[in-house]
């Protein structure tokens, strides 16, 4: 037995041994939404006052407001009185080992080169443990803290840096925000806090896998992003691993504030379960990400890769407050099967000189709709605000669905607002010619979905991007013939 | 024999285009077809590499001793098979490197060879660029966009050079090329051709059968080969045009 099996077989011995005896499953709030609910997620967490009020005046909010419908996507009605808000990060029985893990999911592991430590991991074997990856952690950290940089979970921060949480949290996504950011506000389990002090360039890309205690982030993630004055930080948000989880509704709020001169770059591959081939089951993905460039030259970069979820309604945007600063948003949302997907951005110009890049990749296949929706606004102060989008769509098959909206809304005269939208077909001829020179019908999806995909790909980090790549590909299969 | 298609029907849409062709071509050889245009010159080409579409509704393609029509096009075109198209398609965004990278690591995996490394990857494309004379600005865009009609069909070659086949079908590979780009093919396929492999080369004019030399001429016509010969068939149909064939074949149905 190598070592890594001994550890591992130590772990799930012990959590044998430990595990089946203790009853933890108390940690649970009862079932439905109501002020006991929030108090008992306030009390759990050890929250202060402060956090609890702030929660209770947004479920009051919340109480007068009506869902959203609007967008282009349909689900059956969601009981909100039917979910569990709360469940503490039970010591799970999860799988002893890979021969116990679902073998499609392995296979998936396996095309996306995933080692198989990684694996393990992923699939929810018990490897915490495992040495190595502690002292990744460990090493991490003190590089973080060598330069000042708070990384934190969300609960942690109210606890270790409750001044900073206050000056920022519900700043920039206010608690009245929308219906589903409302409800975030009243019940987030978790997430990332992150602080950039002033002119610190992070030098590593904050990701939330080498989070301490990010096993579980639960379906309400909180995430909160300062950038101080001349400060930079990319940070990376989920993983191109297959994402299970038993909750169907998760409504997450991202935060950013970026200060005079400060750059945020933040990338998801979001690929949460999508559901089965028919579209029973799969995760809705209610997400409210927004940035506010609130110093003059700063800049808030978004891109993402969206995969997975059976409904996905989310669009990353930017307030650009300060003078010169700059919004970008490059996405690539893919949706098979019965998957929908309504997704863009909005950039909103304040400040004067300000600019934003918008580049929408949506590719659809199957019975799957996706949809663009944006909105740029250039309010009357914003002289000389520059905004160019591009909005492509590409269909594989004729059951699919592609859709944009976008909205244009200018009350400065000297504003330059530029549009460009295409829709595609991947051809049979363009599959044929890739199939002569023996590539075969999957790996040829895979070539054209990436070249089309491209100006956006290349924005990731580099060991993302290829993950991205592959994750493209294996979403598709199966789409064309 | 390399490629023995035996009493070939194909159908599209239902309707019969090609009806009873038979035609032997060893390594080594070079084959012309000739014939007017609509005869199903390409449906030929198609229907040897596999297009979907073109149904075979009788008869046999054996090819290196089997019976290749239940294979998928990639994997006839792993096992040598290359069609260079009479109309190459754009694919936008597809990088002329990526998609020759791929298409070669392809072949490899299928022949069990494992992946070219970066650097003998770059050695090849230099060393086939040379051979089709090649802009090297061409290789750096995607996959025939914006190339003109000229450079298509030199790219076609150069893919060709690429991957090696032993079976190259070259669809009218000639047809709108000036007399540079021509002997610029022609010498490609010149370069390209062994004792291993053989060529089909489909064209309209006998013009570039002056730069390739071909062992045999074919006619076709209807759906069928009416008449082969030698390098002499070919300046004949030149001279005369195919009215003659036409009537003659007329005359014998
Ligand atoms: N995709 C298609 N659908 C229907 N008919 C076709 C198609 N392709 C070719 N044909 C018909 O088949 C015949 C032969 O065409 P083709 O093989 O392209 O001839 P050639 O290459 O000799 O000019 C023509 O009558 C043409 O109209
Ligand atoms: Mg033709």
């Amino acid at each position: 037995m190598n070592a890594e099996d001994q550890i591992l077989d130590k772990i799930t011995s012990s959590d044998y041994k430990y595990g089946f005896t203790t009853n933890i499953e108390t940690e649970t709030a009862p079932i439905g939404l109501s002020e006991d609910t929030v108090k008992f997620i306030s009390a759990k967490k050890e929250e202060p006052q402060w956090m609890l009020d702030w929660r209770l005046k947004a479920y009051r909010h919340w109480l007068t407001m009506k869902e959203p419908r609007w967008a282009h996507v349909k689900y059956p009605k969601i009981d909100y009185q039917d979910i569990y808000y709360y469940a503490a990060p039970k010591r799970k029985e999860g799988p002893k080992s890979l021969d116990e893990v679902d073998p499609e999911l392995l296979d998936t592991f396996n095309k996306l080169g995933i080692s198989l430590d990684e694996q393990k991991k992923l699939a929810g074997v018990a490897v915490d443990a495992v040495v190595d990856s502690v002292s990744v952690k460990t090493t991490f950290k003190k590089t973080l803290e060598k330069h000042g940089i708070i990384f934190s979970s969300m609960s942690d921060a109210i606890k270790h840096h409750p001044d900073l949480v206050k000056k920022y949290l519900g700043t920039v996504v206010p608690y009245t925000d929308n219906f589903f950011a409302t409800l975030n506000s009243a019940v987030f389990s978790d997430g990332s806090f992150v602080y950039i002090p002033k002119g610190v360039r992070c030098p590593i890309e904050l990701s939330t896998y080498f989070r301490i205690n990010a096993a579980k982030t639960g379906q309400f993630e909180r995430t909160l992003i300062v950038a101080e004055d001349d400060s930079y930080v990319s940070y990376l948000e989920g993983c191109t691993a297959p994402m299970r989880d038993e909750n169907q509704l998760h409504a997450a709020v991202v935060e950013i504030v970026a200060l005079d001169n400060a750059q945020v770059k933040y990338s998801t591959v979001q690929n949460w379960y999508p559901g089965d081939k028919e579209g029973k089951g799969g995760i809705y993905n209610f997400v409210t990400k927004r940035g506010a460039c609130r110093g003059v030259n700063s800049k808030i970069s978004w891109t993402q890769v969206e995969t997975g979820s059976a409904v996905t309604w989310k669009y990353p945007s930017c307030m650009l407050i300060g003078d010169n600063s700059v919004g970008e948003f490059y996405s690539v949302a893919v949706t098979n099967n019965h998957q929908q997907a309504d997704t863009g951005t909005k950039m909103v110009h304040v400040g004067k000189n300000t600019k934003s890049t918008i580049i929408s990749k949506g590719i659809s296949a199957g019975y799957s709709n996706n949809s663009y929706r944006g909105l740029v606004r250039v309010t009357k102060r914003a002289d000389n605000a520059r905004n160019f989008s591009q909005c492509d769509s590409l269909l594989l098959g004729d059951k699919c669905g592609a859709h944009t909206f976008p909205y244009i809304d200018t009350d400065n005269k000297s504003a330059i607002v530029e549009h460009e939208a295409t829709t595609s077909k991947i051809s049979d001829d363009q599959l044929f010619y890739l199939n002569q020179r023996g590539i075969d019908t999957e790996d040829a999806i895979g070539l054209i979905v990436n070249g089309y995909a491209k100006e956006v790909i290349k924005q990731l980090p580099m060991e993302f991007a290829v993950e991205a790549q592959k994750l493209l590909q294996i979403t598709l299969e199966g789409s064309v013939g | 024999m390399l490629l023995n298609i035996k009493n070939l029907h194909v159908e599209i849409d239902g309707k019969e285009i090609i009806s009873g062709l038979n035609l032997g071509i060893n390594k080594g050889e070079i084959h012309a077809i000739m014939g007017p245009n609509g005869t199903g010159k390409s449906t030929l080409a198609y229907a040897i590499a596999g297009r979907e579409g073109y149904e075979v509704t009788k008869g046999e393609i054996i090819y290196k001793g089997e019976n290749i029509l239940n294979w998928e096009p990639d994997k006839r075109a792993n096992e040598g098979i290359f069609l260079g198209f009479q109309y190459p398609v754009e694919i936008p965004g597809v990088s002329m490197t990526n998609f020759m990278r791929t298409a070669i690591n392809a072949q490899r995996e299928y022949r069990e060879q494992g992946s070219i490394s970066g650097k003998d990857f770059l050695a090849r494309m230099e060393e086939k660029k040379k051979l089709v004379e090649i802009h090297t600005k061409l290789t750096s865009r995607s996959v025939n966009e914006g190339f003109s009609g000229g450079e298509k069909k030199k790219n076609e070659i150069f893919q060709m050079a690429m991957l090696e086949p032993t079976m190259a079908v070259l669809d009218e590979t000639d047809s709108g090329l000036d007399i540079d780009a021509l002997k610029i093919v022609a010498n490609g396929v010149n370069l390209i051709k062994n004792e291993e492999n053989a060529f089909l080369i489909i064209t309209h004019y006998q013009r570039l059968l002056d730069y390739i030399v071909p062992d045999f001429v074919h006619v076709l016509y209807d759906g069928k080969i009416v008449k082969s010969g030698g390098k002499k068939l070919a300046e004949q149909l030149e001279e005369q045009g195919y009215e003659w064939i036409k009537e003659e074949f007329e005359r014998v149905s």
